[in-house]
């Protein structure tokens, strides 16, 4: 049991007396994951706006794919993206395996369709109220947008948390494509699974403590945003 | 809803907008906690075996699992006494772990000053010779670095030119025998490694050889994942043979004090079957039928 304790101990030293080893690891998880959410909402955001709003032919079998890839299994990603990034893969030559951008390409691929979906699943249910009162109050379609994106802030930063949630606590991916290279590729999660493969209990759970204080700051800083509370 | 209502609640701002904020702050909070719950079961799930009287846990190295030595000599174990052998196959670090804390019944790890300190400080009973391998150093085909040249068999000077940082080496990083080994040589040539040239990983053997050839680098294997892996790779070996390569793997029964989980019987009829002359011949016979050489070589006394 004192291990325990010790773990959480040792979490409170390692913040307090900025281990840098610690501090570069946190914030390349946060970078990454950032910037692989960053890119999967410019990307999702609009996405699933256009699949929820729009008829057309397959919409159905679309939306079912959507929700299977919303589940996809980071080790799964991590192993094609690696296949394709390998010296031996078709995009070898741009020797990207074991980088940062590896892990931003593989984050992206996960969060991407959770953030198209869940965008897609609430503009399906609200949009079409919010088109048609722009419509009735004369607005264009650039004014619909601005309202769309207003009246559904509160879903698209569910969208956005979501992902990001996703992004900065998964660990089979990162593992794979990044190779928790010591000060290079080393992200809190597979900083977490090494040491405890090490044996290292208690560095493993001041890092997981450090990881559940991370993700609550940052959602409720994303929280209070968007809502201004 | 209609039209009208949903236009006076866009206006005022209703309690519906109060109500959904409660809901949406309660799912970012589960959304929170359960997106932790994946991770979290990945990483424990090797702590928790506790043996019972049928069966033994054996800690030991990746390099004895991966090699597939295990899977060739312990149906014998199983044939002759009955009991069935557990393996968890994680870093000598690790293993050395679960004997101070008890998970295991007996060890079998390859770091011999860890595990004389190990014994020393009460953890384990004993601890007897078993068998040995030796470390090779692997590196591209072309060797850009030049080692079978000018260090076909000498440690120190490899890692000296390795040093210069002309060619990226890979460390296992993960405190493991093979990483211990490793360190001790930079120790013993005087070098501090670290730059760009020198990557940390951090895991386990098959992983680093895998990112080693990856990235057309050198990095230090025992001969045994090596061989397993060699089809699969371009990577040869460069340096070997220096009697420093040496690599003697040890077996430990954990103190039966510990704890009454501890299969202290078990634990002792595997320590005296795996030094008993029949497995020490069946040691020195795996690996020759398919990489036409022995991979262990067996010298308990």
């Amino acid at each position: 049991m004192g291990y325990i304790f010790d773990g959480i101990i040792k979490a409170f030293k390692l913040l307090i007396f900025f281990d840098k080893e610690v501090y570069s690891i946190i914030f390349l998880s946060i970078f990454i994951s950032l910037t692989s959410t960053l890119i999967s909402s410019f990307i999702g955001i609009p996405l699933g706006f256009l699949i929820g709003l729009k008829k057309f032919r397959f919409k159905r079998i679309v939306a079912r794919l959507l929700y299977t890839f919303m589940s996809l299994p980071p080790v799964v990603v991590g192993l094609v993206v690696a296949i394709i990034i390998s010296r031996r893969g078709p995009l070898g030559h741009l020797r990207l395996l074991f980088t940062p951008a590896a892990m931003i390409i593989a984050q992206t691929l996960l969060v991407t369709p959770i953030i198209t979906g869940i965008i897609f699943n609430n503009s399906k249910e609200q949009g079409h109220q919010i088109k048609q009162i722009c419509k009735t109050l004369g607005g264009n379609r650039w004014d619909t947008l601005i309202l769309l994106i207003k009246e559904m802030r509160i879903n698209i930063l569910i969208a956005v948390v979501t992902g990001f949630g996703r992004a900065i606590s998964e660990v089979g991916a990162v593992m794979i494509v990044g190779g928790n290279i010591k000060g290079h590729t080393r992200v809190m999660t597979s900083f977490i699974a090494m040491n405890h493969s090490m044996g290292n209990y208690s560095t493993s759970i001041a890092m997981g403590l450090v990881l559940l204080i991370i993700s609550f700051i940052t959602n409720s800083i994303l929280y209070k945003y968007v809502t201004g509370d | 809803m209609e039209l009208k209502t949903w236009k006076k609640n866009y206006k005022t701002g209703g309690i519906m907008r109060t109500r959904n904020k409660i809901f949406i702050m309660l799912l970012i909070l589960t959304l929170t906690i359960t997106s932790f719950t994946g991770c979290s079961k990945a990483t424990t799930n090797q702590t928790n075996v506790i043996g019972n009287k049928g069966s033994i846990i054996l800690a030991t190295t990746t390099s004895t699992e991966n090699s597939g030595l295990l899977d060739y000599i312990l149906p014998k174990f199983k044939e002759e006494t009955g009991i069935d052998v557990k393996v968890v196959a994680v870093g000598t670090g690790k293993a050395l772990q679960m004997g101070r804390d008890g998970e295991a019944d007996v060890l079998l790890v390859h770091a011999k000053s860890s595990e004389e300190k190990f014994v020393k400080e009460g953890h384990g009973t004993e601890r007897f010779d078993v068998m040995y391998n030796d470390f090779v150093i692997i590196g591209p085909k072309d060797d850009p670095a030049k080692l079978k040249e000018k260090a076909k068999s000498n440690v120190m000077q490899a890692f000296k030119i390795l040093s210069q940082g002309h060619s990226k080496f890979v460390s296992r990083g993960d405190d493991s025998g093979t990483h211990k080994k490793e360190k001790k040589f930079w120790e013993e040539a005087g070098i501090e490694p670290n730059g760009d040239w020198y990557i940390s990983a951090g895991k386990g053997m098959g992983d680093v050889i895998q990112m080693t050839n990856e990235l057309l680098g050198y990095t230090m294997s025992d001969r045994a994942t090596y061989l397993s892996m060699k089809d699969k790779i371009e990577l040869e070996v460069v340096v070997e043979g220096d009697s420093k390569l040496f690599n003697q793997y040890g077996v430990i029964p954990v103190n039966p004090d510990k704890n009454d989980k501890i299969n202290k019987s078990g634990a002792k009829a595997f320590v005296d079957w795996i030094l008993s002359e029949k497995t020490q011949r069946l040691i020195g016979e795996f690996g020759k039928e398919k990489f036409g050489q022995p991979l262990f070589t067996p010298n308990a006394k």
